[in-house]
């Protein structure tokens, strides 16, 4: 398969890159913020993503969803990254369908999402460091579970109707599928950096059927989950450096001093070439995780790798660049590219940052 | 084609090269000597080299994408890519190195005559002639349009004089592909492109030794040598386009010198066997780069042969692919400790570390300068003004 969009995915990333840029741009995202908003996305713009089909990318079509790939779910990130875009896309039409698809849960939560009212969120991390070591017990209690412990950075944990938690069970991580309303559950919503919110959760007994649990006891489908979390994740940050430092190199064109444009000085074009350079690279990782992980390649989770760190490492140079190279201006609320720094610091740190994943893989590589 | 036929001819590549290629020639190189360059009077390391290249070129396989007409495998992209994914499988070294290969004939099957492409291509695909490249001189480096070599109208031949440097293996070359001056009012617009015999008569080369204490570069000298007309590529005076498209296909083959098969890894295995924290961490770090940059080859030769890459992309693929070679070797010396300082003994096999460290500083040199290629990819590609 050659590492590039076919025409289908092309015409994809058209749509979605109109419809997001229209629905959804920068100032949506600044208005959202302005009216301290407490929801942390516009539930009509989940909406219209649904009206597109959009929030059944990844379900399959004999389940009414598109039945694509996270080629496709990449492509319309891509565009959320560029645009900011507050949306829950990420955790419920990507982490949590991959998570449930082929499960019995799926009959139960997808038709709310293909009709964009329901959103899920991801209860994983309980320390400020994602280290994939999982603290919560869940301690059978009759022919369930019982949660008892604490989650962050739950991105939309406040509002979602679904949290896939991870907790520890005799013999390995299970994965539950609990409803919000469950009773000793409570969500303490947190305002990010970057204006979006994520919750603090705190488990107090929560009681569980035997058939929340997503795959099987022990062996939480975790893997899975949070590879399409890492390649998501790696597809908005493509979007919010490319974003950046599209916005970046315009405002070389057009800022002057010393009597010519700041973009003909040799000291930033090298700069900016160094961007885009690594842009390009990491823009390839992307998509070669994703292709893999579409074909079931047992080589996926180290590329998965590969793209967190490298849209990690080169974003937050396009955000730095970004600021740097806009001078004082940048340094303004009113002007939007220190959104993309604030963007970019929360979505690498999300499923692992860049020293994590060069970790991992060394680790697979056994050094 | 079907997937179903490429599966085929996936399963045909895979057998015919496990039934043909030396067990010997799946083992990693030892060092530069263990390459095969071909040419008139070929070196051959070891005897299963050459058989190896006759092998790979009765199948027209060294070129595997060329047309079959000029002695190529008349592949299609997609078995070219499969072709490249089986030897890399099995771990295949490249059956001939060749600037013929990398550089020329790209250049010929796109501006020569039918005539030079019969004349020259085969033969570059069997690995009989050897080729340099005559480009750059003592005064016209990053400006390489500042060329002064001349070519003087004689007739139906030119008269070629002056100096060419950093002429790679000129010592060992047969013939020499080269930019002369044919018109001294106009810069880029007074250069042609001519081929000539190593042979003849007034061609001398002198190498330079480098602080690798190799001699991969020479200086080479013209004094009244008479070169063909016929030999002269594309138009006279249009030499500086066959120039540009040949160091677009310099550039890939540079970008790619960190890549080629190595089987084991010696810098995986050197963290293996354990070295200090801080070290792990930035061979760690160094490997996420890595491990893009090949996901970023692959993507621009697929954008390639479709027709889809910038055409300034290799400037990018070469700046690249350079630099982390560099950072690369870098590392290796580092892993390496005062092994990798040893010079000249047996276990050092000659010092082939530190050697390969040294000479990996003029890949950001050799092909256009790091620096000219974010001047290109600023200009062509971000088109930022002058």
């Amino acid at each position: 398969m050659p590492l590039y969009l076919t025409d289908e995915q092309q015409m994809l990333r058209d749509t979605a890159r109109d419809f997001v840029a229209e629905q959804a741009p920068v100032s949506h995202m600044r208005s959202l913020r302005d009216a301290n908003d407490a929801t942390g996305f516009s539930r009509e713009l989940w909406k219209q993503f649904a009206e597109l089909g959009l929030t059944g990318i990844l379900i399959p079509e004999a389940e009414n969803g598109l039945g694509l790939g996270h080629v496709e779910a990449g492509v319309v990130l891509e565009e959320i990254g560029r645009n900011l875009s507050p949306s829950p896309f990420l955790t419920t039409a990507v982490a949590a369908v991959e998570a449930l698809k082929g499960s019995p849960h799926a009959a139960r939560w997808f038709p709310g999402i293909l009709a964009g009212e329901t959103v899920a969120a991801l209860a994983i991390d309980e320390r400020a460091k994602h280290d994939g070591k999982i603290g919560m017990q869940a301690t059978r209690s009759g022919s369930g579970f019982r949660l008892t412990g604490s989650k962050q950075f739950v991105a939309h944990g406040h509002v979602a109707d679904l949290l896939l938690v991870a907790a520890a069970t005799e013999h390995g991580t299970t994965l539950f599928a609990v409803p919000a309303d469950s009773k000793g559950l409570t969500a303490h919503p947190q305002r990010l950096a970057d204006a979006s919110l994520a919750a603090r959760l705190t488990f107090d007994g929560v009681e569980l059927d035997a058939d929340a649990v997503v795959g099987e006891v022990d062996q939480a489908p975790l893997a899975r989950l949070l590879a399409a979390g890492r390649t998501g994740a790696s597809a908005e940050l493509l979007g919010v450096g490319g974003g950046a430092m599209d916005m970046t190199i315009a405002y070389l064109k057009e800022r002057k001093q010393f009597g010519q444009v700041i973009g003909s000085f040799q000291a930033l074009q090298h700069r900016a070439a160094h961007l885009y350079s690594e842009m390009e690279v990491a823009r390839a990782a992307v998509l070669k995780a994703q292709q893999l992980l579409d074909s079931g390649d047992d080589r996926a989770a180290d590329a998965v790798s590969v793209a967190k760190a490298m849209t990690g490492l080169a974003t937050t140079l396009a955000v730095q660049e970004g600021i740097q190279m806009h001078g004082g201006i940048g340094m303004t609320d009113e002007y939007d590219i220190g959104f993309y720094m604030k963007r970019g610091r929360v979505l690498a740190e999300l499923f692992g940052d860049a020293n994590f994943h060069a970790d991992a893989l060394a680790r697979a590589a056994g050094y | 084609m079907p997937d179903t036929d490429l599966e085929t001819f996936r399963a045909e590549t895979r057998a015919w090269l496990e039934e043909n290629c030396p067990p010997t020639m799946r083992t990693p190189m030892r060092s530069e000597k263990d390459a095969t360059w071909g040419g008139r009077n070929p070196v051959f390391a070891h005897p299963d080299q050459k058989l190896w290249l006759d092998r790979m070129a009765g199948r027209g396989w060294t070129v595997p994408d060329w047309p079959s007409a000029y002695g190529g495998g008349g592949l299609s992209a997609a078995e070219t890519k499969i072709l490249r994914e089986e030897m890399a499988r099995l771990k295949c070294r490249n059956p001939l190195n060749s600037f013929g290969i990398s550089m020329l004939g790209p250049a010929l099957l796109k501006y020569g005559t039918e005539e030079q492409k019969l004349e020259h291509i085969p033969k570059i695909a069997r690995g009989e002639i050897r080729w340099c490249q005559g480009y750059s001189e003592p005064n016209a480096g990053s400006d390489l349009a500042g060329l002064k070599a001349s070519a003087e109208d004689a007739g139906d031949h030119y008269i070629v004089n002056g100096q060419k440097v950093w002429t790679s293996y000129a010592d060992q070359a047969d013939w020499i592909f080269c930019l002369v001056r044919t018109d001294k009012a106009s810069k880029q617009g007074g250069i042609s492109f001519v081929l000539f015999d190593m042979a003849s008569e007034g061609v001398s080369t002198r190498p330079i030794l480098l602080i690798s204490g190799n001699s991969p570069f020479c200086e080479t000298f013209f004094d009244n040598v008479k070169v063909p007309k016929a030999n002269r590529v594309h138009d006279e005076n249009k030499g500086w386009d066959v120039a540009k498209y040949l160091l677009g296909h310099e550039r890939e083959m540079i970008s790619g010198m960190g890549l080629a098969s190595r089987g084991a890894d010696p810098l995986i295995e050197a963290a293996r066997r354990g070295v200090d924290p801080i070290l792990r961490a930035q061979i760690a770090l160094f490997e996420v780069r890595s491990k893009a940059f090949s996901a970023m080859s692959e993507r621009f030769i697929d954008e390639l042969k479709a027709g889809r890459a910038h055409p300034a992309q290799p400037s990018m693929m070469k700046y690249y692919g350079t630099e982390l070679n560099k950072s690369r070797h870098e590392l290796l010396m580092a892993a390496g400790g005062s092994d990798a300082l040893e010079w000249e003994s047996e276990a050092s096999n000659h010092g082939a570390a530190p050697r390969a460290w040294l000479r990996t500083k003029a890949n950001s040199i050799e092909g256009g300068t790091s620096e000219i290629q974010l001047n290109i990819i600023a200009k062509r590609i971000l088109d930022l003004p002058s």
